[in-house]
């Protein structure tokens, strides 16, 4: 654990933390790219809607909740920044969603629903 | 020289609040409250300080009404068959007790220690949303009075502070009791919304520089686990009771028997939260005696990250809990195994703390102040509620005890015992540093003995009623039973209480005429909010404190000499800022207070007709549009007097060179994105 | 010994000088902020959707009393809506790239599309209710009505507000007060606005797709 002094003083401190600088020139993609991770959650989506169309059997909703965390992960990663972002983004939102899934799933399961 | 808002608001969440206007903008449609002193100067503050004290005054009065309802309960239960209410009544009395202490009482008066010190304890000169501070400050207050209020219509809710459905439905509890307690509770629960996340900012992104994690004082660790308890358990709370409201208001069937409803969902919903909360309210108080134990006992804290962590942990655990409150439910075994084993757990990183707090105090040099008598009686205190918590962790025991009077021992030693005696000790040991004076010491352990010995009387007999099997919420019991002896002793002891209260309230008023003025380090304390005059002065800091590690300002006191010995170089009081700079701060604003009316508003509409509710969405988004257009400092309002400051001689040359090399390496964000510092990680 | 004339504890240092403060973290606090909110919005739709998947199938001990919400789904409409709302993820992210570049104009065209994709999908969903009140499925019918109206009626409200939100950076743009510097209003309206998105995404999967 860091028990060192953090920024002891001023210019130790990233001073591009204001936040706007941080950006536009940071990482990420360009249009192009997200246009075609767009064009891939697309595909996906309509992947998703054919199991309505078609019979898909028992493997029907695995792939279904399998595509639904595609498309949930790419929006956050790419289109929300987490990727690129600081990690900490990341640990608030996981905190929330992992929270989320962690305790339903036990409510559910105590109705017996599954 | 702002440590605050160093940027332009951009205040979250909703549409408009994110609007950025350039500050040189105009002051929106109104002028600004500019008012220093008066009323004034308090209804439209956004200083953390006033916030602290307006939250700890309106929790108090609360607490008098509180007070009052449990007296009315145990002048009733006094003797059997008592007469003195209606079943009705007391079913009212009990639950807006409830509600009222847990919700107006105990919640308030930690979120009045948390404003106040944690910018203090931190060395910043505000939270990160100043105006959103006075936004859940104000939401509390509506939410409070709100709730209230229902006693001057149809009755006040009566089902209990837990208020399950569907007996809280409109078949069985037709007044509006129950909606002025959903919608009081979810006016008051936005408000700890809004406060959680503006604290959560505040201590992860406004540390005094070279403050990391590891180097907070411990009352700021609990209270960011707590800000994540409330950010994570509040949107299920907010979920019941909307539902709930749904349900009386607009005919829906969440909890609609007759419909197929489960009516295990509330009690879910509800206690994944209730649970939750209860570590919401007792986590600030443990990290009250956290400090106050090492002060008066001179000795650091003991074993410093295990007190961190097992806050941390106790945290996490505390999701995966709630259903111990649904044992005798029907939950099935499996569930009810499962859960009598997580509760078991989790009362390890709660012992964890106590040892902590015994190994601060061992071999200690004790001085037994008032505030070190109330830390003390908490660890003590605590620790028997803990216990009788683990005893009901065992599902077999508690089918035994559940519902009975057993259980509300169990809640009130940990609750009074521990969580308000907690409050007490921080109020006695930081009144200095609010109002510039210490409170009287004789009085205070008046005030602590009555208080210890009545809450005994009162609660400690409960731990038999309840095992000779007297049920919670009976409004009487019958003669010779052998409930009537305990029964009495503890409505004794609760007027014992009550005069250690009014002792408390007499020490204030007296302690302010008679006590002369603290200085700023009145007890030789630790942590950098000692460092500063007292009271507290408007800016907080004349200059920001640099840290280096865990009680900083104490090592400015105390070090060691050529023999190794710790000897005392400076007295606190001598080397503790003057209070002389003016650093700008943030302006007041009317629009928090005007956009928390709106909330009550709508409340009274949704109750009794819709068009008033529309009137208060319209003050609502006039509000926050009024808010967005208003930059947080007032223009012109801008000094920069530390410049003048004769003292800053040297060190300008490398201060201004930002142009190092990749700073990145050594920002303060290292220092949390280390996974053994997460937040709550 | 102590001397009366030392020092505070804590003079005036070269940060005194400094003058934007920097945070913490060097994170802004804005950002934080909007990421544990979205965080505890998890929690909030977490209790919705599971009420849902609890209430949908419930036996009615009343006879009579309308269809379950699930039989009266309309997969290839709500498919089209869902796939509406998932390109204005993209146009949102296209309006924060054009703000980053210092591009008004664009940004402008890209938060307008973004917020008519909003909208389309917000006008889909109150046709897809009075589909639904028509086929016999008011609000209060049933428990699976209550419960499918309030989870859907939820994240079409934070869709609105996510429209209102565009709709003022877009005039906050075209009055000149967009500047580079406060771009990252941009940016938190967008984290809101894929996070309204990522919900429809578990429940246009959980809800309407799963059987
Ligand atoms: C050592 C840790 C603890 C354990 C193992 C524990 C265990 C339990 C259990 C199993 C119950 C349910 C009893 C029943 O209704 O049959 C309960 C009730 C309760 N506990 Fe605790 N508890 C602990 C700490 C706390 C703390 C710290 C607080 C509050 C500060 C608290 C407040 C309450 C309240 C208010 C209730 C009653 C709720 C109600 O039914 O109205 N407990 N506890
Ligand atoms: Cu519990």
């Amino acid at each position: 654990m860091n028990t060192e002094a953090v920024a002891a003083s001023p210019e130790d401190v990233n001073t591009a933390g204001s936040p706007a600088e941080d950006h536009g020139s940071d990482h990420g993609y360009s249009d192009w790219g997200y246009i075609k991770i767009a064009l891939f959650l697309a595909l996906v989506t309509a992947i998703e809607v054919s199991t309505y169309f078609i019979d898909f059997g028992s493997i029907a909703t695995p792939m279904l909740i399998v595509l639904m965390i595609v498309k949930f992960a790419f929006v956050v990663a790419v289109f929300m920044h987490l990727k690129f972002d600081n990690p900490m983004f990341t640990k608030l939102f996981m905190l929330g969603l992992l929270g989320a899934v962690a305790i339903f799933i036990p409510v559910l399961l105590t109705f017996e629903y599954f | 020289m702002a440590i605050v808002e160093e940027e332009p608001r951009l205040l979250e969440l909703t549409a408009p609040e994110t609007v950025v206007v350039p500050a040189d903008r105009g002051t929106g449609v109104f002028a600004r409250p500019a008012a220093q002193t008066g009323w004034r100067s308090w209804l439209f503050t956004v200083d953390h300080k006033k916030i602290g004290i307006m939250y700890g005054a309106v929790a108090m009065l609360w607490f008098f009404v509180g007070g009052v309802e449990a007296l009315l309960v145990r002048t009733q239960l006094a003797t059997p068959n008592g007469t003195v209410l209606s079943a009705n009544l007391y079913n009212q009395l009990f639950t807006m007790h409830g509600i009222t202490m847990v919700f107006l009482v105990i919640m308030p008066l930690t979120a009045a220690f948390m404003n106040f010190m944690v910018p203090l304890m931190i060395g910043a000169r505000d939270v990160a949303f100043p105006r959103i501070n006075a936004l859940g400050l104000w939401l509390f207050v509506f939410g409070g009075v709100f709730l209230n209020i229902s006693w001057l219509t149809s009755g006040a809710p009566d089902c209990g502070w837990f208020c399950y459905a569907p007996n809280s439905g409109l078949s069985f509890s037709p007044g509006n009791g129950v909606d002025y307690y959903s919608l009081g509770l979810l006016i008051a629960g936005i408000g700890s919304m809004v406060g959680s996340v503006n604290l959560i900012t505040t201590i992860l992104n406004m540390r005094a520089p070279g403050m990391n994690l590891m180097k907070m004082p411990i009352f700021v660790w609990m209270t960011l686990v707590v800000q994540f308890l409330l950010l994570f358990s509040l949107p299920v709370i907010t979920i019941a009771l909307v539902f709930l409201s749904l349900d009386r208001l607009f005919g829906a069937n969440f909890f609609n028997v007759k419909a197929g409803a489960d009516p295990l969902l509330w009690q879910h919903l509800f206690w994944i939260f209730g649970h939750p909360e209860v570590y919401i309210l007792i986590l600030p108080s443990f990290g009250i005696v956290s400090e106050t134990l090492p002060v008066f006992s001179r000795k650091p804290l003991f074993g410093y990250p295990f007190v961190a962590f097992s806050g941390v942990a106790i945290g996490f655990m505390g999701f995966g809990v709630w259903a111990h409150h649904m044992f005798a439910s029907g939950l099935g075994p499996v569930s009810v195994a499962a859960f009598s084993l997580t509760t078991m757990f989790i009362a390890v990183p709660t012992g964890v703390k106590i040892l902590n707090w015994v190994g601060t105090m061992w071999g200690g040099n004790i001085r037994f102040t008032v505030p070190m008598m109330f830390s003390v009686s908490l660890v003590a205190m605590f620790t028997i509620g803990g216990l009788s918590g683990v005893m009901h962790a065992m599902a077999a025991a508690d089918t035994q005890q559940t519902d009975s009077y057993f259980i509300v021992a169990h809640f009130h030693y940990v609750l009074f015992g521990g969580a308000l005696m907690g409050l007490f000790g921080g109020m006695y040991y930081w009144w200095p540093k609010i109002f510039g004076h210490r409170l009287n010491e004789r009085l205070g352990k008046w005030h602590f003995w009555l208080v210890l010995i009545g809450f005994n009387l009162t609660f400690g007999p409960m731990h038999i009623l309840g095992l000779q099997g007297l049920p919670r919420r009976t409004y009487r019991y019958g003669p010779g039973l052998g409930f009537d002896f305990w029964n009495l002793v503890a409505t004794i002891g609760a007027y014992i209480i009550l005069v250690g209260m009014l002792v408390f309230a007499y020490n204030i008023l007296r302690s302010r005429k008679t006590m002369p003025p603290a200085g700023a380090d009145p007890w030789d304390g630790r942590t950098i909010e000692w460092s500063i005059p007292s009271p507290a002065p408007e800016h907080n800091f004349d200059y920001v404190p640099v840290v280096t590690q865990i009680d900083d300002f104490w090592h400015h006191k105390y070090q060691k000499n050529a023999e190794g010995e710790l000897v005392q170089i400076a007295r606190g009081d001598d080397i503790a800022q003057a209070g002389d700079q003016h650093p700008h701060l943030p302006s007041p604003s009317y629009w928090p207070l005007v956009l928390a009316a709106g909330f009550p508003l709508i409340g009274f509409g949704l109750i009794y007709n819709l068009a008033l509710a529309f009137v208060g969405l319209g003050l609502i988004l006039i509000a926050i549009y009024g808010w967005a257009m208003e930059p947080s400092t007032a223009p012109g309002g801008e000094s920069h007097p530390v410049e003048d400051s004769p003292a800053t001689d040297d060190g300008d040359g490398e201060a201004v060179d930002t142009s190092v090399e990749d700073a990145e390496d050594h920002s303060v964000a290292e220092s949390i994105s280390d996974p053994e510092e997460a937040p709550v990680g | 010994m102590a001397d009366t004339t030392v020092a505070p504890a804590y003079g005036p240092t070269e940060w005194d000088e400094v003058e934007h403060m920097p945070t913490s973290t060097g994170l802004s606090n804005v950002k934080i902020t909007m990421w544990a909110f979205l965080g505890s919005e998890c929690l909030l739709f977490g209790s919705l959707i599971s009420t849902y998947l609890l209430d949908r199938n419930k036996p009615d001990l009343i006879p009579g009393s309308g269809p379950k919400a699930s039989t009266l789904f309309d997969i290839p409409f709500t498919s089209v809506s869902s796939f509406v709302l998932l390109m204005s993820s993209m146009t949102m992210v296209l309006a924060v790239s054009a703000i980053a570049r210092g591009n008004q104009e664009r940004t402008r065209l890209w938060l307008a599309t973004t917020a008519a994709l909003g909208a389309t999908f917000i006008a889909g969903q109150v046709y897809e209710f009075t589909v639904f009140y028509r086929e016999g499925l008011g609000y209060t019918t049933n428990i699976s009505g209550s419960a499918f109206f309030t989870l859907t009626g939820f994240h079409g409200i934070h869709v609105t507000l996510g429209i209102v939100m565009l709709a003022t950076l877009w005039y906050l743009s075209k009055a000149g007060h967009l500047t580079r510097e406060n771009a990252e209003s941009v940016e938190i309206v967008g984290l809101y606005w894929h996070f309204v998105d990522i919900v429809w995404v578990v429940i246009f999967t959980v809800v309407y797709l799963i059987p």
